[in-house]
């Protein structure tokens, strides 16, 4: 009897053991269990300070995380302060920063002591299109006959766009590459800011997102050209009263040579964590971008709905990396 | 009057007791972050930012711009009692401030300070209500150039109208200059000064400067002149509240002129430093009272306290109709505004009814608010320099150091605030003016971007500055201040030479 008995409490603590093995997996996923800081590479205000607060309402209001969330901006070096304090915190799992391309290009133009390759990337939850814009009224009316006037005589014409040696110059560069045009670049503090000095005509134009431009274009100060984009934008809807994002040509049907030109909304977390940790973040900003609220911030910015992770992020940087490394060459910005 | 029509309407939308409590509630907050140096409105507001993602957006701006009004009221408390401006732009109100506060005066200038600011605030809210789409598209003349034509204004009437001399003023501002470079440059896209440090990378914070350079310079400057703090134990009873509001007409003209420079200066973003800067330097020079500016003359504290704001609020005008920003304040409620999905510009007017006038109504009976408050307050706060030396000093150094420490949440920042408040205390010893230091690092940056931005524009032609009457207007305006002594010199040699004349050519 006591055998069997014994015997059988064996099998209980067998089972149970299979039991308990079977359900680790589950339980010990790994979980934050301090509150997670989510870095902002830019001041307050910006886009990406704005992405990096909505991310943090979404996660707050639909319970996506069982700790707090922190929202800090370290916006110095356009954005290179986050990066370096996220490459200080290695193996932190319980932060993140929120950027754009930024994070693997501004290691290639300034000395700033991090490579993107320091961090790990989570993913890229969205991009943001390129748009030509120039004012109301002007002699121009399409793509085509604003690069025409370009290269006739560019001396009183002038390119708007924020920040220097970012993606707007780099842009602007492109184009003067690909048309042979020799157009001068102002660099402003924001993209905002360029968009009131096209509507003040005081630049001819500029490449600004769709989101920068908006209120201008609703307003009749600034008409778009056209969208760097392989095929037309998709958002159907009326902006003003004739006309939709879908509505814009792209440039190639303007003959310009720059096909497709987009920069990706990037989160990534300190170097060292494992994959478990990483793969919980993918999931938790896979969750965030298909809740209302945050496809409402597609649609309200136009934005490409994009989300990309692991390999095909890694690609992506690459390939994006790659393609604007002869630029910079070109233009002497490549740090040696 | 459609405007009168559409305020009445946003008076009536936020005359319900939930909101008025939200502005209470605001006012206080603001009156908190504003009186602890470095916190400051922008922290403040971007501390409640994510409170408000679930309250409607009327009522988030009522709560977030009573907290910017409530901020702007606290700042003049410390600049005041302790010469500790909390912002750059009370660092004005510390000139005769703070010598009014050791005189025992400290609650006339209190009282002086709060009622100029909703002065200057009021007018502020009246542009804004009835001149907005003309001020918006008067804002989109400005470029680059007429840019840069204001700010060299600011820097010319200060040393123009400046009693310091000007070699010592010129190099405190050259010092300002430098710091403002550090960091990254917008225009080339490079690094300057920043020697590899990551904690350089933002730039010198001024908050940090300012608190070190004034409130422990300060504090070292009295440890060293026998401790004790000389505020004369005077009673202070409400009635001092009238007694200065009494006195305050006659000086109605420095309160115009002040309020002009302030919307001027806050439409076209100088922004409130400049305006208070400007302000004061103005009162100075053309006040009958001008022997007795710097010792505490309640004319300098009006001066700068209703240009700062003015400033403050017309700073919000840009923001609404155009989406820029005129203050770092503005700059984190923009932010906010797109996150409730609002986008600033020329139509939010139309598309936004409600919401932008409520937001205007609320800034009449928030500044209102925000006074009876602080004026509350008052005799609470001028109390506080009762309080021993020895007691109230390691308190000071220690609300500093959290002020410090607050603004970026680094250690490295409190050190940085001592440092300065070594410089500080050097500067006061050899005579050297702080005050041109702090107006060169606030602006500095954004002069030389928008120095270099024209001179992209115009293939590097220094004429571009004279392009049109306003620039030009500007610009000559500035000269104008900039040389005023020898100008003033010029007029009174030759005054004196014709009477001369007279006098000869009478017998």
């Amino acid at each position: 009897m006591r055998n069997v008995y014994g015997r059988r409490l064996t099998h209980l603590f067998a089972a149970c053991t299979l039991f308990c093995a079977s359900a680790l997996p589950a339980l010990a996923a790994w979980q934050p269990d301090k509150n997670v800081e989510i870095l902002v590479a830019g001041g307050p205000g910006g886009g990406t300070d704005q992405l990096g607060r909505l991310i943090q309402s979404i996660i707050t209001q639909h319970n996506l995380l069982n700790v707090s969330t922190v929202v800090m901006n370290k916006g110095g070096g356009n954005g290179a302060e986050a990066f370096l304090d996220m490459k200080l915190t290695q193996g932190d799992a319980e932060r993140l920063v929120i950027g754009t391309n930024n994070v693997y290009l501004l290691p290639l133009v300034a000395k700033l002591g991090y490579q993107w390759s320091d961090l790990t990337p989570v993913a890229a939850v969205a991009e943001d299109d390129f748009i030509l814009w120039t004012y109301q009224d002007a002699p121009w009316k399409d793509a085509k006959s604003y690069y025409e006037a370009v290269k006739a005589d560019a001396s009183n014409m002038r390119m708007g766009g924020s920040q220097s040696k970012d993606v707007d110059q780099t842009l602007t560069l492109l184009l003067n590459q690909t048309t042979g045009s020799k157009l001068v670049y102002i660099p402003f503090k924001s993209g905002s800011e360029a968009a009131i000095q096209l509507a003040g005509k005081h630049i001819t134009s500029n490449v600004n997102n769709p989101s920068e431009s908006l209120s201008q274009w609703k307003g009749n100060q600034l008409q778009p050209l056209c969208v760097f984009s392989r095929e037309r934008m998709a958002y159907p809807e009326k902006v003003t009263a004739d006309k939709s994002w879908a509505d814009i040509p792209t440039c190639k049907e303007q003959g310009l040579g720059v096909e497709q030109y987009r920069f990706p909304r990037t989160v990534f977390m300190p170097g060292g964590v494992s994959d478990e940790q990483r793969a919980f973040y993918v999931e938790l900003m896979r969750k965030v971008s298909q809740t209302p609220e945050f496809k409402e911030y597609l649609t309200r910015n136009a934005l490409v709905p994009t989300f990309l992770e692991g390999k095909d992020l890694v690609t992506y940087i690459e390939k994006d990396s790659a393609r604007v490394t002869p630029v910079f060459t070109e233009a002497g910005w490549l740090r040696k | 009057m459609t405007e009168f029509d559409s305020l009445m309407q946003g008076m009536s939308l936020i005359m319900t007791p939930g909101h008025i409590g939200l502005m209470v509630i605001g006012v206080l907050l603001g009156i908190l972050v504003g009186v602890l140096p470095g916190l400051g409105a922008p922290n403040g507001v971007a501390l409640l930012l994510p409170l408000t993602f679930t309250m409607s957006p009327v009522s988030a701006i009522i709560l977030l711009s009573c907290m910017y009004w409530g901020a702007l009221f606290g700042g003049s408390i410390t600049s005041i009692l302790f010469n500790i401006p909390g912002e750059p732009s009370s660092v004005a109100t510390t000139f005769d401030g703070y010598p009014m506060a050791r005189q025992g005066k400290a609650a006339e200038a209190l009282t002086a300070a709060f009622t100029s600011a909703l002065l200057g605030a009021l007018v502020g809210v009246l542009l804004l209500t009835f001149l907005s789409s003309r001020i918006a598209a008067f804002a989109m003349e400005f470029s680059s150039p007429e840019f840069f034509a204001v700010y060299l204004l600011a820097f010319c009437t200060f040393i123009g109208m400046s009693k310091n001399p000007p070699l010592k003023t010129v190099v405190s501002m050259m010092i300002g200059f430098a710091m403002a470079a550090i960091g990254m440059d917008t225009v080339s896209g490079d690094l300057r000064l920043t020697f590899d440090q990551p904690w350089l990378l933002s730039g010198m914070s001024f908050e940090v400067a300012v608190i070190g350079l004034f409130g422990i310079g300060e504090i070292l400057c009295t440890v060293e002149e026998g401790l004790v703090f000389r505020g004369e134990h005077v009673k202070i009873t409400p009635m001092v509240i009238l007694r200065t509001w009494k006195k305050m007409p006659r000086y109605w003209l420095t309160w115009l002129r002040s309020t002009l420079v302030g919307c001027w200066m806050g439409i076209t973003p100088g922004g409130p430093t400049a305006a208070s800067f400007m302000s004061y330097s103005l009162a100075r020079r053309f006040s009958k009272n001008r022997e007795n500016f710097g010792k505490g003359e309640l004319e300098g504290v009006i001066a700068p306290e209703t240009a700062d704001h003015s400033a403050g609020t017309s700073a919000l005008l840009p923001m609404l109709t155009l989406g820029i920003p005129g203050s770092a304040t503005a700059a984190v409620m923009l932010g906010g505004l797109m996150i409730w999905g609002l986008h600033p510009g020329p139509t939010l007017f139309t598309e936004q009814h409600d919401f932008v006038w409520g937001l205007i109504a609320s800034m009449y009976l928030g500044n209102v608010v925000s006074l009876i408050v602080v004026l509350a307050t008052v005799p609470l706060f001028a109390s506080i320099l009762r309080i021993p030396f020895s007691i109230i000093a390691p308190i000071i150094i220690m609300v500093c150091a959290i002020g410090a420490y607050s603004v970026h949440n680094s250690m490295f920042d409190v050190g940085m605030m001592l440092v300065f408040g070594a410089l500080g205390y050097l500067f006061k010893k050899l005579g050297y003016p702080i005050a041109p230091l702090v107006l060169a690092a606030v602006l500095g940056d954004k002069a030389e971007d928008a120095f270099r931005q024209s001179m992209l524009f115009s293939n590097g032609e220094l004429g571009i500055f004279w392009s049109n009457p306003l620039v030009g207007g500007l610009t000559t305006a500035a000269l104008l201040m900039l040389f005023w002594p020898l100008i003033a010199r010029g007029i009174k040699a030759l005054g004196n030479l014709k009477g001369a004349r007279v006098q000869r050519a009478a017998p």
